[in-house]
């Protein structure tokens, strides 16, 4: 998916980035709101988290492997405009560091994995937690169709960027049907991993999951009642 | 794409390209990439010589030939598409070896395969002679906002930590027997990235907190500054300056 130098002509990679900029700036200005004080820490924590949660791959279908992208899972746990930036630096440093997806590609790449990703995926996820039941199930049913949604919807932004400056000579129709449909598979495998994390964070520490604040009672202390004279009640357990 | 990052990039050396400051590095890197794509593809002189360019750099920086072609590996699922470009372009048939290809599909090929390539050797040396630390400060003076360079230095500084941490989980599932073969492995690798995700924002939640309690309001104190001379600049302006010559040689040729 980390686009490559040379993929896309001069012109058009400019363009991107200049789409990658704003969007960037955007979620600057937001992330500050959502986090305050705490963004840098806190981002650069997550942003190590979808790093290394990139090297976990799972088996696809017929011996081939997919890794997870987890630009809806960064926003659906700190929120979109923190998601963005986490993404977006995770993509800065592997085109710096490690020649993962060339530097003048750069903007194609954070417009198509973070931008449209959380843009496409985290309102989905919203549109869907707000014509659903407020349950956990309809958190992890949300969080799979976003993320599943997610998938194709940069492999079509990413078609969009190739009509408009493509250095090969290859039909529009055959790259969109060929991204899009590998991207569907590599989209189940996401929305699968995506769904089942959320919902085990939900589990553990319902109050960090961003997207669903609100939605879950915070989880409370129980103390077993003592009578008021004699001793405690010897537990059952 | 696929291919891990696991290994470690910076080759520590003290050659001139290793003393340039970070952001005369960076901007000379990213003018040069931006030279290699903006050239037309039919001139394959032209890449021909911005390859010696880089040959030469490398060879000033001492690093090996062997370091940098090992490197290049990161590369390959690309190399794959652009193999298959021939045999799936539009445009005028041609037969080479028996096989109809597509002549402007060899020429997409082509051209993916060397912008690519070029452009992976430039990234692949400026890692191997600058520190990841010194990249940053480096894109902070080319007035990268700085709570994006504070983000990446967090993420430089915990990732080695987070991986290992999902190493040992990946040794903890593997010692209970587990081995992911099919769909049904999911739920077991994803509660591992839940308890991952939970592990990385709690030790978040704790180096904020050991950072307020020291002082932190908002913004890193600068401890050690990278400044640029203009003879650093002339020097690091090198290889962009000889692109250019190049480029525009490739432009003029009929």
């Amino acid at each position: 998916m980390h686009v490559p130098d040379g993929f896309i002509d001069a012109p058009v990679s400019i363009a991107a980035g200049a789409v990658a900029v704003a969007g960037i700036g955007i979620a600057l200005r937001g992330a500050r709101r959502e986090l305050d004080d705490r963004t840098a820490p806190l981002a650069g924590l997550t942003a190590a988290f979808v790093f290394a949660a990139q090297m976990l791959n799972f088996p696809v279908a017929a011996g081939t492997s997919g890794h997870l992208l987890g630009g809806t899972l960064a926003a659906i746990l700190v929120g979109p405009y923190t998601g963005v930036l986490c993404v977006s630096v995770v993509l800065l440093m592997q085109a710096l560091l490690f020649a993962d997806g060339g530097l003048t590609a750069l903007g194609v790449n954070i417009t198509t994995m973070a931008l449209v990703t959380v843009l496409a995926g985290y309102g989905l996820f919203r549109l869907l937690l707000r014509m659903l039941p407020k349950t956990r199930a309809s958190v992890a049913a949300a969080s799979f169709v976003a993320a599943l949604v997610s998938v194709p919807a940069a492999a079509a932004a990413f078609t969009v960027i190739y009509a408009a400056g493509g250095t090969a000579d290859v039909s529009i129709g055959k790259v969109a049907t060929a991204m899009i449909g590998v991207h569907v598979l590599i989209g189940i495998g996401e929305a699968l991993i995506t769904a089942a994390t959320v919902s085990s964070v939900l589990a553990v520490r319902p109050d960090l999951v961003y997207g669903a604040r609100g939605l879950m009672k915070p989880l409370e202390l129980r103390v077993a009642a003592r009578k008021a004279d004699g001793p405690a009640e010897p537990s059952r357990a | 794409m696929g291919a891990g990052h696991a290994h470690r990039l910076y080759l520590p050396g003290a050659s001139p390209v290793h003393r340039l400051p970070p952001q005369c590095k960076l901007v000379a890197v990213l003018a040069f990439v931006l030279l290699v794509v903006a050239t037309p593809r039919e001139r394959i002189w032209a890449f021909g010589v911005y390859a010696l360019l880089l040959a030469a750099v490398t060879v000033a920086a001492r690093v090996p030939f062997r370091t940098v072609a090992r490197r290049i590996v990161i590369e390959v699922p690309f190399v794959a598409f652009a193999f298959l470009m021939p045999f799936v372009a539009e445009g005028e048939k041609i037969t080479v070896l028996g096989l109809r290809l597509s002549e402007s599909g060899l020429w997409g090929a082509w051209n993916i395969l060397a912008k690519g390539t070029l452009g992976v050797v430039a990234s692949i040396l400026l890692a191997a002679t600058t520190e990841p630390r010194l990249l940053l400060l480096g894109i902070e003076r080319l007035r990268m906002p700085s709570l994006i360079t504070q983000i990446a230095t967090f993420m430089l500084r915990y990732g080695d930590v987070v991986t290992a941490e999902l190493g040992r989980m990946k040794v903890a599932r593997a010692s209970r027997g587990f081995e992911a073969r099919d769909i049904r492995a999911t739920g077991v690798l994803a509660k591992s990235v839940g308890a991952l995700f939970l592990r990385s924002y709690e030790r978040g939640e704790r180096v904020h907190l050991a950072m307020v309690s020291r002082g932190y309001d908002g913004r890193m104190p600068v401890l050690y500054d990278v400044g640029a001379t203009a003879m650093q600049w002339t020097l690091a302006a090198v290889l962009p300056l000889a692109a250019a010559l190049v480029a525009l040689a490739a432009w003029m040729s009929p």
